[in-house]
């Protein structure tokens, strides 16, 4: 059983990488507002009971920061 | 006796043996930690988390490091009142196990940074902070990619409420919030700097100022 998580910086802090990505689009004449870059970690479980709760604590195990990053859970 | 300092190595620390030799130069004993190992605060006066990069730098600079097993003791160590002192890789880890307040991301040109650095002491502090007076100006050299201190608004308030700011760039080279390049807990005796003081220990080096931190 997969499961992804999606990690991004949070809307306040500089993306640079983004912003540097975002202009290049810009540049190539595509109407693009904003662009941030983020983080995607795929995790295969053996067992399929209790993802959720799973990814939850991993998330609390240092996965993310919450001070800088926010996340969401993709086909939990 | 000398008084020691216990030097913890993670899988992936590179500063290590620079950190011994300055330490030692500076009439302390001192003993490597390893990150695995759980230590008694009693054994040592200080503790020095040395650069690097631990665990590769994946995930986050210094996030897998401040979850080893060796932290507990360190979080122990703090919570005694004992000196810790991170540098640079070490700095990150400490923000990482909320040792210390903030987080330091990618810096705000993407690049590598490995130039010298002038600073400018913000508040005078105990220990790695005893011989550093207010207003002096330091030189000491930086080598990280990620050294771009950030907190909250009301995080950089607090940080600047309780004189928390410890070393700041005169002229910034990652984008640090506020030019902030070293913090000291609010306990005050956590410590934290992106600069390498060991590596301004020798005229030769181009500078002595890391003589002042010990």
């Amino acid at each position: 059983m997969k499961c992804g998580i999606k990690i991004m910086p949070r809307d306040v802090l500089l993306d640079t990488q983004g912003r540097a990505v975002g202009d290049y689009l810009k540049s190539k004449g595509f109407a693009v507002d904003q662009c941030r870059i983020g983080k995607y970690i795929e995790v295969e479980f053996n067992e399929s009971s209790d993802i959720q709760l799973q990814v939850q604590k991993m998330m609390s195990e240092g996965l993310y920061n919450s001070l800088t990053e926010k996340y969401e859970i993709i086909n939990g | 006796m000398a008084k020691k300092i216990g030097i913890i190595r993670f899988l992936g620390t590179n500063c290590d043996a620079d950190v011994m030799k300055w330490t030692k130069n500076s009439g302390f004993t001192s003993d490597y930690i390893w990150y695995e190992d759980q230590f008694d605060i009693k054994d040592f006066e200080a503790v020095i988390l040395p650069g690097g990069f631990s665990y590769g730098d994946y995930l986050r600079c210094g996030a897998m490091a401040a979850r080893s097993p060796v932290i507990k003791s360190v979080q122990q160590f703090a919570q005694a009142g004992k000196p810790i002192l991170g540098i640079c890789n070490g700095f990150q880890i400490l923000c990482e196990a909320g040792l210390l307040p903030g987080a330091l991301i990618k810096n705000e040109s993407l690049k590598f940074k490995d130039e010298w650095t002038e600073l400018i002491v913000e508040n005078q502090h105990s220990f790695f902070g005893e011989q550093l007076k207010k207003n002096q100006e330091i030189k000491l050299p930086i080598a990280h990619g990620d050294g771009r201190f950030y907190h909250s608004a009301d995080g950089l308030k607090k940080i600047q409420d309780q004189n928390q700011i410890w070393l700041k760039y005169k002229t910034n080279p990652n984008g640090a919030l506020l030019d902030i390049a070293g913090l000291v807990s609010e306990s005050g005796n956590v410590f934290g700097l992106m600069p390498h003081p060991e590596r301004a220990t020798y005229l030769w080096m181009g500078s002595t100022d890391g003589l002042y931190f010990l």
